[in-house]
């Protein structure tokens, strides 16, 4: 199924791309096999996309391959001067900031901004409230421009929830100035200007692999390999990845971006950078439209407490954007330690409090979706620069916990790291120096003063409150101590039998859902006769370690019910992955006790259909 | 020999609808659009047909908005030669497309039409066969399966009916429909997502192919279907008949 976008490239230059090498063709057709259902049902769509029943054999074992790496079809190659992995607000930024450089100077460079959601935007999901600093900077005339941002910050609130009762506390937060958005909206709106400046953007395509030369420099990325069934042959429409080499890759892939990982990894730039390790929490989301009379453009709640414990860290958003459309969501932080903690559920259940369901009364759900973020700060940051490339925006983690914002650093990041590559590619910089930008720059001066508010909260929600209050109105960050984090998220899960199993009420159907009606309304859809993404480095482990000690956790912290065990016919629990369910947020990678599972990239145009989150 | 492809522009598949609040229609703001997956199919049999050397060039042919131009490059992309976009911001019916596809045929000539059997937004299934009939040419529709014989200038179609198959042989010039089972469409590459961004597209609109674009139908209502009942249980055969009887009134 194509989702594609075309591009339609308004730049004045000649060579709009320079297309230098086009090797060997890829596959010619095979000869059709038997008619292939994959695809769609008989019955127009209706397919149930999102069953929870299992289907047969998506048990990820020894995972097939996604790519003949041993094929003798070589890969067309395309080169750049700059190629971006992820249209999000960094990747976006810094291929607009490198344009305008170009204009500016009278200089020529090819981007490329590779996206594996169906459209710009697609997988875009967050809170938001917008900090237009960075926009400012970037694109000072966005307003004229007909940028979405178009409902200022009219009120903001902050409640202690208590099961029954919301105690209105002093709101910690300074958002004048700031507006209520969705940013998945912004980001297509960033992805028109990009292309009008001349940036080449290719939404469908996913980057499935680094290339690095003989000397071990990031020289470009690969795209997946298309038309691969699940058993891992090849199908009628297979198609061959492509090369997408460049003199710089920046990676934007987002929280825990899979590429950005991996060359973490390899370059050990955690330790280069002198960082702990970073942690994260999963967002949960939806967008309602509610009775006019009960919205107010401009409101902004934040609560604390229930129906999280004091041991979780997290909270609630509710925001009002315009058309009468709020988003609503809980964010839980995961390190919780309670393995039988289900975060979809405590979201569902917080709907139900008599200080939120008044809102949602009357009102209908537009869009579901889930996404991990980074609250690591400061102390997490890794050294950003590898050979041949630097990270930006969340896959480096950038985000400011206290504020809860992470759009204007992600997109200042991007910009710095765009005029550090202009230097490069120029011959006058050298990439390290996009570490000194960042230290130079007011992301670094904002996370400074941020940092110790995070880990506070590893003693407790009192004495995290506690210390919230001492940095807010005293401290202000000038304190000479620098608070650890605790143990990694996937360490912090407690064995089973220190808690009991959790019951949480059932979907109403009116306030509160159920998985798969939730995952309807993400437009998530994936090409299910592929090999699933999710892979188990050791496939015993789920029913060796995770079943027996720690119950499962992976089949409660995911939201969209990815992961289940299901008795086989000898009543043993196996476990299935139904990954055409997933909504690529990272959860999974991140809070598996034993890092079995390994989220990889699917075949691109899949994953959610995120519009207005 | 020549081919077109009638594609358009509708609300991705994966997409849940909703109604707009006001009854006129679905909300299309903020929403996905994709080319209709039954003129994917349709694309990429003619496509294959030209691979086999029968056809010399494949026109993909869009009408609506500008925002078409976007289906139509993804249409270039998969392998189109050219095309072409009708521009027209009103709704455009059945009648009107196949119109407007038979003033093409005269400027184009092909000798084969493709196009999918109906568009999954309206589920028409009208324009094909209107084409047909506007042009007296001979119409295979819900094809499993198409078979062309150049030199004789036949096309032999097999036709997914409610029987099973029904297998046709139609003299060219035809029009063809397809449907689900014909083919799998092929992936548009990057390069050629690339090539497709210089592949020519021409513009008409329909007053130029002389075409009066009238309504002829008028969208009164659009509601959400009936919310599902729950099932009832009874209790014996007797309560059977007496619901069936009293409140169903089907007996």
């Amino acid at each position: 199924m194509l989702k594609l976008r075309s591009v339609f490239s308004k730049s004045k230059s000649n060579n709009l791309f320079h297309l230098r090498s086009l090797t060997k063709s890829s596959t010619s057709q095979s000869s059709p096999p038997a008619y292939d259902f994959s695809r769609y049902s008989q019955n127009a769509f209706s397919f149930s996309k999102h069953s929870s029943l299992p289907a047969p054999a998506s048990i990820s074992r020894v995972p097939p391959s996604r790519s003949f790496a041993t094929d003798s079809e070589a890969r067309d190659s395309i080169e750049y001067d700059v190629v971006v992995v992820g249209a999000g607000p960094a990747g976006l930024s810094a291929a607009i900031r490198l344009k305008q450089l170009c204009h500016q100077k009278g200089a020529d460079l090819s981007v490329c901004v590779v996206e594996k959601g169906a459209e710009v935007g697609a997988h875009i999901i967050s809170g938001n409230v917008f900090e237009p600093r960075a926009l400012d900077e970037l694109l000072p005339q966005w307003k004229q421009e007909e940028a979405p941002i178009n409902t200022p910050v009219s009120s903001d609130k902050f409640w202690f929830l208590t099961k029954n009762r919301a105690i209105s506390l002093p709101s910690p937060f300074h958002n004048k100035g700031n507006y209520v958005i969705s940013l998945s909206q912004l980001v297509r709106w960033l992805g028109t200007k990009a292309e009008e400046l001349g940036v080449e953007i290719y939404p469908g395509f996913a980057a499935s692999e680094i290339l690095y030369d003989a000397n071990n420099k990031v020289i470009g990325i690969g795209t997946n390999d298309m038309g691969i069934a699940k058993d891992g042959s090849k199908k009628e429409n297979f198609q061959r990845g492509v090369e997408v080499k460049g003199r710089i890759t920046l990676l934007a892939e987002g929280c825990r971006g899979s590429l950005s990982e991996k060359i973490m990894g390899k370059y050990n730039l955690r330790e280069k950078g002198g960082a702990q390790h970073q942690t994260y929490a999963l967002g949960i989301k939806e967008v309602w439209e509610i009775d006019e009379k009960k919205h107010q453009p401009g409101e902004v709640v934040h609560t604390l407490g229930w129906p999280l414990d004091h041991k979780t860290y997290g909270g609630s958003f509710l925001y009002h954007m315009k058309d009468n459309q709020i988003s609503i969501g809980l964010v839980v932080a995961l390190n919780y330690q309670n393995p039988f903690i289900n975060p979809y559920e405590e979201f569902q259940k917080f709907k139900h409090h008599p200080a939120i369901r008044p809102y949602l009364e009357g009102g209908t759900v537009i869009q579901y979706g889930a996404r991990t973020l980074n609250e690591g700060g400061f102390q997490s940051i890794p050294y950003p620069v590898f050979p041949g490339g630097a990270i930006i925006g969340c896959s480096a983690g950038f985000l400011n916990v206290p504020k809860i914002k992470g759009t204007h650093t992600a997109m200042k990041s991007g910009m710095l790291a765009a005029e550090v590559t202009f230097g490069v590619l120029n011959e006058v910089l050298d990439m390290d120096m996009y570490w000194n930008a960042l230290r130079n720059s007011w992301i670094w001066d904002e996370l400074y003063k941020a940092r110790n508010y995070r880990p506070a909260f590893e003693y407790g929600l009192i004495p995290g409150l506690a210390l919230s209050g001492l940095e807010h109105y005293l401290l202000r960050g000038k304190h000479p101590f620098t608070l650890k984090h605790g143990k990694a998220d996937h360490e912090a899960t407690n064995a089973a039998q220190l808690h009991s199993p959790i019951q949480y009420p059932k979907a109403d159907g009116v306030l509160s859902f159920d998985v798969p009606t939730s995952l309807h309304r993400s437009n998530t859809n994936h090409e299910h006769d592929q090999p699933p993404h999710l892979r188990l480095r050791d496939p015993k482990i789920p029913e060796t370690v995770n079943l027996p000690v720690y119950a499962a956790p992976e089949s409660r912290y995911c939201p969209a019910r990815v992961y289940e065990y299901v008795a086989d016919e000898h009543n043993q629990l196996k476990l299935h992955i139904n990954a055409q369910n997933c909504l690529h947020c990272k959860a999974c990678d991140i809070k598996d006790p034993k890092q079995n599972i390994e989220w990889t990239v699917p075949e691109g145009g899949g994953g959610p259909g995120y519009s207005v989150m | 020999m020549k081919i077109m492809v009638a594609i358009k522009r509708v609300i991705d598949y994966a997409v849940k609808i909703r109604v707009k609040p006001d009854k006129t229609g679905v909300v299309t703001q903020n929403v996905k659009m994709s080319m209709n997956p039954f003129c994917e199919i349709a694309l990429e049999e003619a496509l294959r047909i030209r691979e086999s050397g029968l056809a010399s060039e494949v026109v993909a042919v869009t009408m609506g908005p500008s925002q078409c131009l976007d289906t139509l490059r993804t249409g270039l992309a998969m392998g189109a030669d050219r095309g072409i976009h009708v521009e027209s911001t009103s709704a455009l019916h059945p009648l009107h497309v196949a119109k407007i596809l038979r003033n093409l045929v005269e400027i184009e000539k092909p000798s084969l039409i493709i196009l999918g059997k109906q568009a999954i937004d309206d589920d028409c299934n009208q324009t094909g066969q209107m084409v047909a009939g506007l042009l007296n040419w001979p119409q295979g529709t819900f094809a499993s399966k198409v078979v062309l014989d150049k030199e004789k200038k036949e096309v032999t179609v097999d036709r997914e009916v409610d029987d099973g198959i029904e297998t046709v042989q139609l003299n060219l010039p035809a029009v063809i429909t397809t449907d689900l089972r014909l083919n799998q469409p092929r992936y548009a590459t990057l390069p050629n997502i690339m090539k497709a961004k210089s592949k020519p597209i021409k513009k008409f609109t329909p007053q130029e192919l002389n075409v009066e674009i009238k309504p002829d139908l008028e969208i009164v209502e659009v509601t959400e279907p009936p919310k599902r009942k729950a099932g009832v249980m009874v209790s014996s055969v007797d309560e059977l008949i007496h619901k069936l009887k009293n409140e169903a009134k089907v007996i």
